[in-house]
């Protein structure tokens, strides 16, 4: 059965794109609206896809697609969706949505929308084809059942992704972007290197025989290589400690939509690529490098949490976090049981939409301090913008895993099934991990604690200037604000606008442009957090199959 | 004997060489007005569009089978072989190669219009060599015996010299000239001696036949034990016979900037004229690779376990040493010339796992080769034309002198940027990525992971150089471009022929996939 909503779901973002080619002229004066309407036809679509999938069968492919593209190549145009995907595409749907309705509702003149054409050039035209570009290769990732296809679409996001932190990112966005686009080139090489050996020995790229062979027709030592190929750019994706250290800079300098979808769905590829090829097609592969899975994965979870700990720069701070959680996806994967893994999957929607919110957040006080220092912050968000100081305490406590939200479930089920791994893996070894784990969790709501007592909490004052080499992070004294005495001075004059001074202070907190972004994630991680089943119920019986051989 | 001449198997050469006389003749003959030169740029066009045209033909008719010219009766052949053995043979990897050598003439020769119309270049010498050298490349890929392919190579080499030093009272283009010159007299030389050793063993310069005495089907003639296979000698391998290979291995080696032999790319690509300079690295390389693929795979295959780890060594080498190279570049076509001697080295690949135990192994790897090259092609003229349109404005040509292009103009811009990503291999440039992945399946299959892993290495190394480029062209420059714009519709032809190509490999690379692979079937 042939379905066209797969198609459309990537023919809609790439005629939008392409239409900004086209008629440059005819679309420049509509630009915010024209970003908002092509993703939110995407979004649309994407719901449809929802709303049509069988329940009864989230196991197996549906709405898919399979046409020779290659043959050459043996690489075809093959599409679908099962219940791993579905929750990924549509996250991805709502997520540049979201992003698009930030830069573009209302008026587009506030400090974070940058669609608003300004001296100095914003460049809104390149700014709404590179999402549209990156929403095509973060979608077709998700849908792809080809090995090569799939590939095809993890390598789209590359170069759109280096456009926007190196074209509207931060100070130091040159080198950042330049590091970003590097290091997951050559992960992705060498996972390209891992696919072919597959395909070598297998002589089939089509992932759903692939997954249901099990492994069949390569040698234990075959699979184990091809396992640690592809792991390893996917790991690189994730990211998997140590192979992070460019997730902190590419988040610190990337913009805030650019932040968002780094973190929301862009390391989202990195694990679906586990659950999707290297676990099902290799799952002796699997077995033999799942204990140094988790190893990795628990060090990271420290890792990120200890490194969060030190961190001044609120950006940076949620960057390291991603390290952190991304660490207990990966070791839900490693335990190749179908609650880790349906634990990992869980976290990973959970911390999309969550840190996606975080990002916003940071991206939103950055704007209105033009810092992220937090103790220059001043503390007393809360007392000075309440709203905006509520939603950061909303997300923070989401981010640590407080149950009731969707932050809990994932983080839960990853050490649930790290408790009973598999039969094939050592127990002993399991059980460690998962009390480093939880140690982890315990360091994860310090620092958020930490952080939130620092920013948001206490009278507001007059922040000291910070002097020079006390931090990773340091910023020139000139750039902190004082918040307290000079609010209607939050603008100090660069190539953003300039508000009008004297600026009512309830001007500053929560835009109606930032309501309409964060609303949806808020409802969806209290949804998500209440009605886990929602979603469990989807990947479950996906997760089962996959796992056929093991469990 | 009176040997039979099939007219229209060698029709592509023999247009070109006629045509080249002509516009000799032309140039001597018309008076030297303004509209000549321009006329015997489309003369030049015309003849090579007229070869194309005998290609295309030769294609639609060897679908039944192959033409072949100057050959000689088997009972005449040295040793009674069976069969006839032929000097020109017209196959599918022929014509793929000459195919591939017009099209990018039709391009060269587009560039080269712009650059005689301002230069005190002189117009009739330029196009007559443009088309010598366009004869060797045709000829080359149809050659079938060791004298035949050096004559061809020579034909190749010898013109490119003189167009290098046709941009009199250029000290850097005489300086260019020289250095080719030399290492060209070199290579040829060393290559020379490589034939002399290996006709002297196998006596017979016909590669069907050296294959069949270097397997040991055949007795080897020039062997003291002359009755007696070569494998079957009692001291193992002849030295003598390495040594030949190693020789003639090295002498193509240079022509295709192989490391070591690499040195003199940059100086020369710069200092030469840029069509020239995109000539060298298309259809000069071209014709190397050609002659290495007839060397090694048609007349050679019995000694593959002589020259294989030599093609996979070079192939990493210089893979290596020209991404290395091109990192710290600041002018333009020194960056082109070094990421064409790595792209060299990618093309180079497939060739190390050739004769790997398994069916038609030979045939896909010369078929991943020949797909790589022509993807490469593609995006290389059209990289090296958008570099000709920029050096119009800015002599200097640095890469500083690109911030900004996307802005200026941004056709130009975002030409370069495509050719630039695609030979990257990332999308949207999506040829460069499946030519990479032809590349590396071809290894990955071999087991070669070692050259993989290299070659892995290697396309992040590169990233970094194109990508770096690739910015600036959408940085917004800081002082304003000078405003100096002339039209040049042929260049802007030429971009626009090579980047449609490389836009069309990229939806639909199954065309050049079933080509190369057909091509490469024996």
């Amino acid at each position: 059965m042939t379905s066209w909503l797969p198609v459309a779901l990537l023919a809609v973002p790439l005629l939008g794109a392409f239409l900004l080619l086209v008629a440059p002229s005819l679309l420049r004066p509509i630009l915010p609206a024209y970003g908002m309407v092509v993703s939110g036809v995407t979004l649309a679509l994407a719901v449809a896809l929802v709303a049509t999938f069988d329940h009864g069968q989230a196991g197996r492919p549906q709405a898919t697609v399979d046409l020779p593209w290659v043959p050459g190549l043996d690489l075809r145009f093959h599409l679908g969706v099962d219940g791993i995907s579905l929750p990924l595409v549509a996250l991805t749907a709502l997520l540049t949505f979201l992003c698009f309705a930030y830069l573009g509702w209302g008026d587009a003149r506030r400090p974070g929308q940058l669609l608003h054409p300004r001296p100095g050039g914003a460049r809104p035209r390149a700014l709404v084809f590179t999402l549209l570009v990156l929403e095509v290769g973060m979608i077709g990732t998700f849908l792809a059942l080809d090995l090569l296809l799939f590939f095809v679409f993890f390598e789209i996001v590359l170069v759109p992704m280096y456009f926007l932190i190196a074209i509207w990112g931060g100070a130091e966005r040159r080198g950042a972007a330049v590091k970003f686009i590097l290091y997951t080139l050559l992960g992705s090489v060498v996972m390209l290197l891992g696919l072919l050996l597959i395909w070598a020995q297998t002589g089939t790229l089509d992932i759903v025989a692939l997954g249901q062979a099990h492994g069949a027709g390569m040698s234990r030592a075959v699979q184990v290589l091809a396992f640690v190929a592809v792991g390893l750019g996917l790991a690189v994706k994730t990211p998997m400690w140590p192979l992070h250290t460019w997730l902190p800079d590419a988040h610190t300098q990337a913009p805030t939509v650019g932040s968002v979808l780094l973190a929301g769905v862009l390391l989202k590829m990195g694990t679906y690529g586990f659950a999707r090829i290297a676990i099902p097609i290799l799952p002796e592969g699997a077995v033999a490098v799942a204990p140094w899975l988790g190893a990795f994965a628990v060090v990271g979870i420290i890792y990120g949490s200890l490194a969060c700990l030190a961190q001044r720069d609120l950006k940076r701070m949620i960057a390291y976090s991603s390290v952190g959680h991304m660490g207990f996806v990966l070791l839900g994967f490693a335990t190749l049981t179908t609650v880790g893994i349906n634990g990992a999957l869980f976290a990973n929607v959970a911390h999309g939409l969550i840190t996606g919110l975080l990002f916003f957040l940071a991206g939103a006080i950055k704007d209105r301090h033009h810092t992220a220092d937090i103790p220059s912050l001043g503390g007393g968000l809360l007392a000075r913008l309440p709203h905006l100081g509520a939603v950061l305490t909303f997300a923070s406590i989401a981010s640590l895993g407080l149950p009731g939200l969707a932050g809990f479930w994932g983080e839960m089920l990853a050490l649930l099934g790290a408790f009973q791994p598999a039969d094939v893996l050592p127990r002993a070894l399991f059980l460690t991990f998962m009390a480093i784990g939880g140690l982890g969790a315990v360091l994860t709501a310090a620092y958020f604690l930490v952080m939130l007592s620092r920013a948001t909490h206490g009278v507001p004052s007059v922040p000291l200037p910070v002097s020079a080499g006390t931090g990773p992070d340091d910023h020139p004294a000139d750039a902190i604000v004082r918040p307290a005495a000079d609010l209607a001075a939050w603008e100090t004059p660069d190539e953003r606008p300039v508000a009008p001074v004297g600026a009512v202070p309830e001007a500053l907190d929560i835009q109606r442009y930032e309501l309409v972004a964060w609303v949806p994630l808020i409802v969806l991680i209290l949804l998500f957090g209440l009605w886990p089943q929602l979603l469990l119920s989807l990947t479950t019986p996906a997760v089962q199959t996959l796992l056929g051989a093991l469990s | 004997m009176i040997q039979q001449i099939d007219y229209f198997a060698i029709a592509a050469p023999l247009t070109l060489a006629l045509v080249a006389a002509l516009v000799l003749l032309l140039d001597a003959f018309l008076p030297a007005r303004r509209g000549v030169k321009s006329a015997l740029g489309f003369v030049t066009l015309g003849g090579v569009l007229v070869a194309l045209g005998f290609v295309v033909a030769q294609a639609a008719q060897a679908g039944s089978g192959t033409l072949s010219t100057f050959c000689v009766p088997a009972h005449l052949a040295d040793g009674g072989s069976p069969g006839e053995s032929c000097s020109f043979v017209v196959d599918r990897l022929t014509l793929i190669f000459a195919g591939l050598a017009l099209v990018a003439a039709v391009v060269v020769v587009l560039m080269s219009m712009t650059e005689l119309a301002e230069g005190d270049i002189p117009v009739g010498e330029w196009h007559f060599l443009l088309l010598c050298m366009l004869t060797g490349a045709v000829t080359l890929p149809a050659s079938r015996d060791l004298i035949m392919l050096v004559v061809a190579l020579e034909l190749v080499s010898l013109p490119v010299f003189a167009l290098t030093a046709l941009k009199r009272y250029d000290g850097r283009s005489s300086e260019a000239a020289v250095k080719l010159f030399l290492v060209s007299v070199v290579s040829t030389a060393v290559m020379l001696f490589g034939v002399s050793l290996l006709y002297g063993i196998a006596g017979t310069v016909f590669l069907p036949r050296l294959a069949a005495v270097f397997s040991g089907e055949l007795p080897a003639p020039g062997w003291p034990e002359a009755s007696t296979s070569i494998l079957e000698a009692d001291h193992g391998l002849p030295g003598l016979v390495t040594v030949g290979i190693v020789l003639l291995v090295a002498g193509f080696a240079f022509k295709i900037a192989a490391v070591p032999f690499h040195a003199w790319a940059a100086d020369v690509y710069q200092g030469a004229p840029i069509p020239v300079a995109a000539l060298l690295s298309v259809i000069s390389k071209a014709a190397g690779f050609a002659g290495l693929i007839l060397v090694l795979v048609l007349a050679l295959p019995g000694q593959s376990a002589t020259w294989i780890p030599i093609i996979a060594i070079i192939s990493a080498l210089t893979m290596t040493v020209g991404n290395l190279l091109a990192m710290r570049q600041r002018s333009a076509v020194r960056l082109l010339a070094w990421s064409s001697v790595a792209q060299s080295g990618y093309i180079l690949a497939p060739l190390a796992v050739a004769f790997r135990p398994g069916a038609n192994a030979a045939s896909t790897a010369v078929g991943a080769t020949v797909a790589y090259l022509v993807i490469y092609a593609a995006m290389n003229l059209g990289a090296f034309a958008v570099v000709m349109l920029v050096s119009r404005t800015a002599s200097r040509n640095e890469l500083d002198d690109y911030r900004g292009l996307v802005f200026r103009s941004p056709a130009a811009g975002l030409a370069l940027a495509f050719c630039l990503i695609c030979l990257a291999g990332l999308p949207p440039g999506l040829a460069g990525l499946f030519a990479k992945i032809v590349v590396f399946r071809e290894i990955v299959d071999g087991g070669a992971g070692w050259l993989a892993v290299v070659m892995a290495v290697n396309t992040v190394i590169g990233l970094y150089y194109y990508v770096v480029w690739t910015a600036r062209l959408f940085t917004p420059e800081r002082a304003v471009a000078p405003a100096a714009r002339r039209p040049f519709p042929a260049l802007w032809v030429a971009i626009g022929i090579a980047v449609a190509v490389a836009v069309l490999f990229s939806v639909a690379p199954q065309p050049v996939l079933d080509m190369t692979f057909l091509s490469a079937t024996y």
